[in-house]
């Protein structure tokens, strides 16, 4: 009998049996039910409606909120949404509730989440937001789903899931320095297609893995979905369980892949052979060379999400930045407060980061929130309105997505967003990184 | 939850593209609307693919809050993007019975089977230039057929299998209620 990948491995032992195989459908414990101020007042009315307005949740420590989406703006309507995940809390005595406007409030949950310490291996965790494939990151089984079924879970704490087959993707060797977590993904996003791993658990492994930091490999995992995987995974390795244990004091097993394990698919990449690249409008898969799209000129930067707005992500565009002008509008989003305060904190030949940018001419640096990755309500900070050309750290670049419908956006790493704006056109940042590390 | 359990119906066509994200379908400004509230639902349906690109045809032309399009034809890959649920309730509130597309993305399709807000057909077949936006066509539920009434062509659908009841009844809870599974 063969082995099993670490994803059926979880499902496995969260339903309660010694193996499953892709295709089964599957009930399944949820050790986390993440929700946030778009999709949490709908779930919180499917779960009362359907379970009864006296009904309460399943587990009060396994329902997380995270306000995040529609936070600093003057619409009446976010600002309803948010009022009533508060009095849900209140009413639930929901454990964690990260409350905009107070000290408790985070930011954007696929950042949030596991900085607080709720991304443990092994686990299973469903969220209403398609990024929550992010978690995969920390080697738990992570994926999104709509507010009925969330309803469901915070009645049930369980959820029916089709077990999928796994692609799995090797990049060996060392990425050089000017090679991100965002190359890796846009690049295996390119390759198979827009829904070319449509319900699949996407594995990642190899050197070049084991080499990325926890940011670097959530940053790979987050964007599984623009793929269309149901989602993204990488085993745990002492790094993530450092990560972890920092965090939390809560037990976690580890899982790992068995190397019997039957797989749908094999790709290998090497590393050292990756370009810094971009995506160009108006899907994640239209992968071309960042080298090669030198003459599109650009109105607009834009550093910030989930996938693109943290620590890690602000050091690599420092990197390129420090000492030198933007010559666009550059719009800088940390995803967290953690990552706000590391802005300051961070420093680079003694320049604090936030130093760094103001002497580069970016834009004052916007309070965190997912902001204008998804275009939001129309007062959003960096939301466009016109017909901008934006190079961005954001996962999606659909007809839209950042709020007009005329804008074009590109999505790119940090380092190829930052050597961007000092040019105003698409710019590989080997032209910068060369004179810093000659 | 406005899907009857009509074996057949008929109703216009509106014929879009692949790769439907949830963006096009329902714009991320809208996000603020519940879909649970009655009010917030029906204002939902108004915004129906109004994300779609400048220059084609409005799905809920004016005044709204209505489509006159009952079906959805579309390519591969429909609903791809988010897990927005407001994206299927948007869809069924305008008065979406069904859409029919090569493939779509998984978390629509299961939003669109939990809510019960419209039948998720898949067809081996691209439809896209075998109809026009505004053709007359029937869809045969449990037959799993769909007629361009303009054409007279008859397209055989991939049969819905246990998807189908769930919709028919109005989404999973409605369903597990008529089947004995919740109280």
């Amino acid at each position: 009998m063969n082995g099993m990948t670490i994803t059926e491995k979880i499902l496995a032992r969260h339903s309660g049996r010694d193996r499953v195989s892709p295709g089964e459908n599957v009930w399944v414990e949820v050790d986390v039910l993440l929700t946030h101020d778009i999709c949490g007042p709908g779930t919180i009315g499917v779960f009362r409606r359907e379970f009864g307005p006296k009904a309460r949740v399943w587990n009060r420590e396994k329902v997380v909120i995270i306000p995040d989406h529609y936070i600093f703006t003057a619409d009446e309507l976010s600002h309803r949404n948010v009022e009533t995940l508060r009095q849900f809390t209140m009413e639930q005595e929901l454990a964690y509730f990260y409350d905009p406007g107070t000290p408790g409030y985070r930011g954007v949950c696929h950042v949030a989440l596991p900085e607080a310490g709720h991304v443990r291996p092994g686990e299973v965790i469903v969220g209403t937001d398609s990024h929550t494939c992010t978690h995969g990151a920390l080697g738990a089984f992570a994926t999104g789903i709509g507010n009925t079924d969330a309803g469901f879970v915070m009645g049930a704490g369980k959820i029916l899931l089709k077990v999928p087959e796994t692609m799995r993707f090797r990049f060996d060797g060392r990425a050089p320095d000017y090679i991100m977590g965002k190359d890796m993904i846009l690049k295996v996003i390119g390759d198979i297609g827009f829904d070319g791993a449509s319900y699949a658990a996407m594995e990642f492994s190899g050197s070049a893995i084991d080499a990325l930091s926890i940011e670097g490999r959530m940053t790979i995992c987050n964007m599984a979905i623009e793929a269309g995987g149901k989602n993204g995974i990488v085993a745990p390795d002492q790094k993530a369980v450092d990560y972890v244990r920092a965090r939390t004091s809560k037990p976690f097993e580890v899982v790992t892949s068995d190397p019997d394990a039957r797989v749908a698919s094999d790709r290998v990449y090497d590393a050292a052979a990756l370009e810094p690249c971009v995506a160009e409008p108006h899907l994640p898969s239209k992968y071309a060379l960042a080298r090669q799209r030198g003459d599109v000129k650009l109105d607009r930067a834009y550093i910030g999400s989930c996938t693109g707005g943290k620590i890690e992500d602000f050091v690599a565009a420092a990197r390129v930045l420090k000492g030198r002008k933007v010559a666009i509008d550059t719009f800088l989003v940390p995803a967290t407060c953690e990552v706000a305060l590391a802005l300051i904190e961070t420093t680079i030949d003694g320049q604090s980061l936030v130093e760094v940018f103001a002497d580069a001419g970016c834009l004052d640096i916007a309070p965190p929130s997912c902001a204008a990755c998804l275009g939001g309500p129309i007062d959003t900070f960096g939301r466009t309105h016109g017909s901008e050309v934006v190079i961005s750290t954001t996962n999606r670049n659909f007809p839209g997505r950042m709020g007009s419908k005329q804008a074009s956006v590109y999505l790119a790493s940090p380092l190829t967003v930052a050597a961007s704006a000092i040019t105003g056109r698409i710019t590989d940042p080997r032209e910068f990184l060369k004179q810093v590390h000659p | 939850m406005s899907t009857q359990s009509t074996p057949r119906f008929s109703a216009r066509v509106y014929v879009a593209g692949d790769n439907i994200d949830t963006d096009q379908i329902i714009p991320a400004q809208y996000l603020n609307l519940v879909p649970t509230n009655p009010e917030e639902y029906i204002k939902l349906g108004s915004y129906a693919l109004s994300g779609l690109p400048d220059g084609c045809a409005p799905f809920v032309p004016p005044p709204g809050p209505r489509s006159p399009y009952g079906i959805v034809i579309a390519g591969r890959n429909f609903g791809c993007g988010s897990s927005r649920e407001h994206a299927p309730v948007a869809l069924g509130a305008a008065g979406v019975r069904a859409i029919v597309a090569e493939s779509y993305a998984r978390i629509f399709f299961r939003n669109a089977v939990a809510t019960g807000e419209c039948y998720p057909f898949e067809t081996a077949v691209r439809l896209l230039d075998r109809f026009q936006t505004g053709d007359e066509a029937e869809i045969d539920v449990p037959g799993a057929t769909l007629t361009n009434r303009r054409t007279g062509e008859v397209f055989k659908l991939q049969p819905l299998g246990a998807v189908g009841p769930v919709v028919a009844a109005g989404g999973i809870f409605a369903y597990a209620r008529q089947a004995g599974m919740l109280k």
